[in-house]
């Protein structure tokens, strides 16, 4: 394996800055592959090569957690249609209305100070 | 070479002080406390001790210092650490080096001032950029999310959450240690102050303070100890992920695996099992490990532990100390399972003793249903 150049969150936070959500894959083994890494689980293939996501998922698990002080949020995974799972929030609706199997598409959540973009959700326009 | 089984034992097994313990006290004092009392409780000295076992989130090197704090240069050390679950893996890894002859006489031991100095400052969490910027309340949030999917595929409801959390607190009504003193319902859990939907307050573990030690030995040795001997018949240990959202499936863990690996090293099956000691940090936990420890089918434990089943009226006993939902809950509980276990199978719990225990079933777990272990210990009738 040659030195990395860039690591797998920087690349993935520069498809952020673009509007991206960036995953990978393993072409020998067919494996989809989140968080980014530099080396294939279970097959230790260095082969993981980017995509971007069309950025469409359904929420796997939610919970609204209930700090002591302020608002109620929501934190969800989301499996995302191309075969990914990740941790994100659904925004743009109640915390505690969030439901399993509801479809849910990407936006990013733009940097602040020193904390990069990520990618949240929102409630997809047509229930698929 | 693989493990046999009963080749070692535990010989002493002992709570440190728990609960708020007195100011300024370190982990490291606790620990030492622990290991004093299980060696009394064993008939053994510090002398006799050549293998450390221990994990802390409190001290970095915890072997280290508990080699200086003892003065034990030479004795065999593993601080493995894979949060509550570490003390079940350390059960197996202190079998295997008595096994070798790598050492006589191990201690496996902990010690928490959680309570005292703060969760944050006792056990900092690292920040991870998959998932610290959604700010989960962690470890809460991750078996919220594991209970919503239980919920969403079998049904289970928060009625049935707090079923567990119930029957650890009648438990805990049995145990003078314990660090709940008064009787809880089912309404009291889900009127409770809401942490991170489903899971309430009374769902969670307590934040205690607390630590202790196991001291183990080998078949040989334990023969001329004083106390009843509590085998070591099978372990196992299953490490599926570290953070909630690599999980490969949040309804099925890594005690699926551990418990096999256990039952079939131990040469026994669920329904030979007396007493049950499972890793309760929030109430999906107890109903998880019921199925994936083969004591019901996948998605029933809900329903499994309806009406008291598994409190002290019950009829399958689980968490007798009270659990880490009521008892004692110091941030990496496992340790107080195996003491427990080995006070259940020796017959000494008072009031809340299970009559004619020869077989018990820990079951520790770590981080967010991470690092699953198993260890099942028997009585001298399984030897």
């Amino acid at each position: 394996m040659p030195p990395a150049a860039v690591s797998p969150l920087a690349t993935y936070i520069q498809h952020l800055e673009k509007g991206e959500l960036a995953y990978q894959v393993s072409p020998s083994s067919s494996q989809v592959v989140f968080y980014p890494r530099l080396v294939c689980p279970k097959t230790g293939a260095a082969d993981l090569q980017w995509r971007v996501s069309k950025g469409l998922g359904t929420v796997h698990a939610t919970t609204a957690v209930h700090p002591q002080q302020g608002a109620a949020y929501n934190v969800a995974l989301i499996d995302v249609d191309e075969g990914f799972r990740l941790m994100s929030r659904v925004e743009d609706i109640e915390p505690t209305a969030v439901k399993i199997g509801q479809r849910v598409k990407f936006r990013v959540h733009p940097a602040e100070g020193d904390e990069p973009p990520y990618p949240v959700f929102t409630p997809a326009e047509s229930a698929a | 070479m693989s493990l046999t089984r009963g080749s070692a034992v535990i010989v002493g097994a002992a709570e440190s002080d728990i609960g708020a313990v007195a100011a300024l006290m370190s982990p490291l004092d606790l620990m030492a406390q622990g290991i004093q009392r299980a060696l009394e409780d064993a008939g053994l000295g510090l002398q006799d001790v050549d293998g450390l076992f221990c994990a802390t989130t409190q001290a970095r090197t915890s072997a280290m210092s508990l080699a200086e704090y003892l003065g034990l240069p030479d004795a065999y050390t593993d601080s493995t650490i894979v949060g509550g679950s570490s003390f079940e893996i350390h059960v197996a890894h202190a079998q295997a080096a008595l096994q070798a002859g790598l050492c006589k006489v191990a201690v496996v031991t902990y010690g928490s001032t959680q309570r005292t100095v703060g969760r944050r400052a006792a056990s900092a969490r690292e920040y991870n950029p998959y998932e610290t910027p959604f700010k989960p309340f962690l470890p809460a949030s991750a078996y919220a999310m594991a209970a919503s999917r239980h919920m969403y595929e079998f049904g289970t409801t928060r009625e049935h959450l707090a079923e567990v959390a119930v029957a650890a607190r009648d438990w805990a009504l049995l145990n003078p240690a314990a660090w709940e003193k008064k009787p809880l319902s089912i309404a009291d859990v889900l009127n409770a102050r809401m942490i991170s939907d489903p899971l309430t307050v009374r769902d969670c573990c307590l934040v205690t303070d607390g630590g202790g030690a196991i001291v183990l030995t080998t078949a040989d040795r334990a023969k001329s100890l004083q106390k009843k001997p509590v085998y070591v018949l099978g372990c196992g240990q299953s490490i599926t992920h570290a953070s909630i959202s690599s999980m490969p499936d949040l309804t099925h863990t890594g005690a699926i695996a551990s418990g096999a690996q256990a039952y079939q090293a131990a040469g026994l099956k669920p329904s030979e099992i007396d007493v049950l000691a499972l890793y309760d940090a929030f109430t999906i936990n107890t109903i998880l490990f019921l199925e994936d420890l083969g004591f019901c089918p996948k998605g029933e434990g809900g329903r499994f532990v309806e009406g008291g089943r598994i409190g002290p009226k019950g009829d399958l006993a689980v968490n007798t100390n009270g659990g880490g939902l009521s008892y004692c809950h110091p941030g990496m509980y496992g340790l107080f399972l195996l003491i427990e276990a080995v006070r259940q199978v020796r017959g000494e719990c008072g009031a809340r003793q299970v009559a004619d225990v020869d077989t018990a079933i820990v079951h520790g777990n770590g981080g967010v249903l991470s690092a699953q272990a198993t260890v099942i210990l028997g009585g001298p009738a399984t030897m």
